[in-house]
């Protein structure tokens, strides 16, 4: 009997032969990742757990990035938490203000294909883009992991989207998630796997991968799946071993359902006010005038992200009544993007390049807006109240799309 | 079986994480500050008029977005005795099981609720509301092991031989 590129690394955590989605498993994690707004919270649980050590301290990855730098003075007791809790039980994987978790355990090599991750942020999801099984929880969960390395769960269902063909100009995967939440809803994927396949898929880089893993919690799902290839072993600098190389769905495997796009019938989208399913194609809002921009966060704040941006605004002048903020996802990618010459490039068209990390996405620094204002933003949520007040109207876009708007000031493709 | 009444307060589809305790309010010391602003994007004045012993009644999808396990704590500190929605998402499921905040899946009830009006809940059997039986499932028994043991830290607690059988007699608060 076949299976799912998810079922097989369950599969394989449990040491079993195969798995079936709705048993109840229990795995051993192969890495975890904490952030600083849920730090104190996790370190009070693990206390009132009556744990005295972490089971394993070189698969715990402690990173600061929605609190940093601090905008409110109890911010900084975060960091001491964080830090106090590192010291006693000798974690030495601390990022302290390289950037936003999601991108770290990608660039620093934390997570392998196949891997069993969970992290106390919902965007976790992300992992699936190299073939691992990720995803978030709450901080009693994680106090518990720090304590046994285990946690049960449900092998989820799987469904299976095919996108084959050569995308339109312009077109990013960003694009291609958002018309798949859409299409799915915000619940559509509630407690399943979404496994991404198909020409298209293999050939996009590793990044834009990244963007759609990340957003499958968007659509409710648990986790996303891509198999992991030749970009992906480049990527996490391994070669990958038979059992990496396998995870693939089986063409014999059950899946929930399977849906089917052709590329060439992707266009630039925007989720719209204040519901991440509301997607509409850019050309149906044009017109509509623009307060704000922002480019950055775990969804698209890479270089590839930065370059597009730049690629679109070479030459050109921010409008002078908009804020362009861009947050480069990592200290890594800011120092890319300056070797490359492409924060120059934003700079010079009027953008304001601020410190790696969460900012604005999470609606605590680098630029929240007011009643009545508008924003177009290349992160993953437009919540109400996400970016400021509760009349903030957020309109969710890939970087190419949100970079025009910059220029128009008005919603433009 | 376990039974309780409660007063309903009737939120839409999609009520996420942010609306449920907005981020700017997540890095307060305790649950106690927070709850002040539950719900503040959405009902500004809500978290002011839930009483201990409520119930909300909600569509579909409640809880989504965010792992921020605040939320569920959030929703228990304002006295909500349970949450009746037509489905949840998966982290917030999660998240309210392990703080022994009761969740029912009922397809049909939200559509019929008018707030302010009471609901009796009969727990792994039934909601009555104006003489109609609405059923619910029971939980899969992985989870009433959680809750019966009074959530995942007593569980833990137990583990590591803290609490021995005391865990199962503190194990009624909140559902």
């Amino acid at each position: 009997m076949g299976q799912t590129v998810v079922e097989k690394i369950i599969a394989h955590n449990i040491g079993a032969e195969s798995v079936k989605p709705g048993e109840i498993v229990t795995v051993d994690v192969d890495r975890v990742m904490l952030d600083d707004i849920m730090m104190p919270f996790i370190v009070d649980k693990f206390q009132e757990m009556g744990f005295d050590r972490v089971w394993d301290p070189d698969k715990v990855v402690l990173v600061y990035d929605h609190l940093v730098p601090a905008s409110q003075q109890d911010d900084t007791r975060h960091y001491r938490v964080g830090d106090a809790f590192a010291a006693k039980h000798g974690l030495k994987n601390v990022h302290r203000s390289d950037g936003i978790c999601h991108q770290l355990m990608m660039e620093a090599g934390y997570v392998k294909p196949g891997d069993v991750v969970f992290g106390t942020d919902s965007h976790t999801t992300t992992y699936g883009c190299v073939g691992a099984f990720s995803t978030g929880i709450g901080y009693t969960e994680m106090a518990a992991i720090l304590g046994t390395g285990q946690l049960w769960m449900k092998v989820p269902e799987t469904i299976r989207v095919v996108i084959d063909g050569k995308l339109p100009d312009g077109v990013m995967s960003k694009d291609i998630i958002l018309r798949i939440i859409g299409d799915l809803g915000a619940d559509g994927a509630t407690y399943r796997a979404l496994e991404f396949t198909g020409r298209t898929v293999e050939d996009m880089s590793v990044s834009s991968r990244m963007a759609m893993a990340n957003m499958a919690i968007e659509a409710g799902a648990k986790c996303a799946a891509f198999t992991p290839d030749g970009k992906t072993a480049q990527y996490c600098g391994i070669s990958l071993n038979e059992f990496q190389q396998g995870l693939r769905g089986d063409p014999d495997a059950t899946y929930l359902k399977t849906v089917v796009y052709r590329a060439e019938d992707f266009r630039p989208v925007m989720a719209c006010p204040s519901q991440v399913d509301k997607i509409r194609n850019v050309s149906e809002l044009a017109g509509i005038p623009v307060d704000q921009v922002f480019i950055g966060s775990c969804t698209n704040g890479r270089l590839e992200d930065l370059q597009a941006a730049a690629a679109v605004l070479k030459g050109k002048r921010v409008a002078p009544f908009v804020k362009l903020i861009v947050t480069p996802a990592s200290r890594k990618v800011y120092e890319e993007a300056l070797e490359c010459g492409v924060l120059q490039i934003l700079a010079e068209a009027g953008a304001i390049i601020t410190h790696p990390g969460c900012g604005l996405c999470c609606g605590r620094t680098g630029g929240i807006l007011c009643d009545g204002e508008r924003v177009v933003a290349t992160n993953n949520r437009n919540f109400l109240g996400r970016m400021g007040t509760s009349k903030v109207e957020i309109y969710l876009a890939s970087p190419v799309t949100a970079a025009a708007c910059a220029a128009a000031g008005k919603i433009t493709f | 079986m376990e039974q309780f009444t409660g007063k309903a307060w009737v939120l839409g589809d999609d009520i996420d994480t942010d609306i449920i305790i907005p981020t700017e309010y997540l890095a307060l010391k305790t649950i106690e500050e927070m709850k002040q602003y539950g719900f503040s994007p959405l009902r500004p004045e809500l978290a002011a008029q839930i009483g201990k012993g409520d119930i909300l009644v909600a569509g579909k999808n409640f809880g989504c977005g965010s792992s921020r396990e605040q939320a569920p704590e959030v929703v228990k500190a304002l006295g909500i005795r349970c949450v009746i929605a037509k489905s949840f998402a998966r982290i917030f499921f999660r998240n309210a099981i392990n703080n022994g905040l009761l969740l029912i899946e009922q397809p049909d009830l939200y559509d019929d609720m008018a707030e302010g009006d009471t609901v009796a809940v009969t727990v792994n059997q039934d909601v009555e509301y104006r003489g109609k039986r609405y059923p619910i499932a029971s939980l899969p028994e992985n989870l009433m092991e959680i809750i019966a043991a009074g959530g995942l830290v007593k569980a833990m607690r137990r583990r590591n031989g803290l609490d021995g059988e005391r865990g199962q007699a503190d194990g009624t608060d909140g559902c």
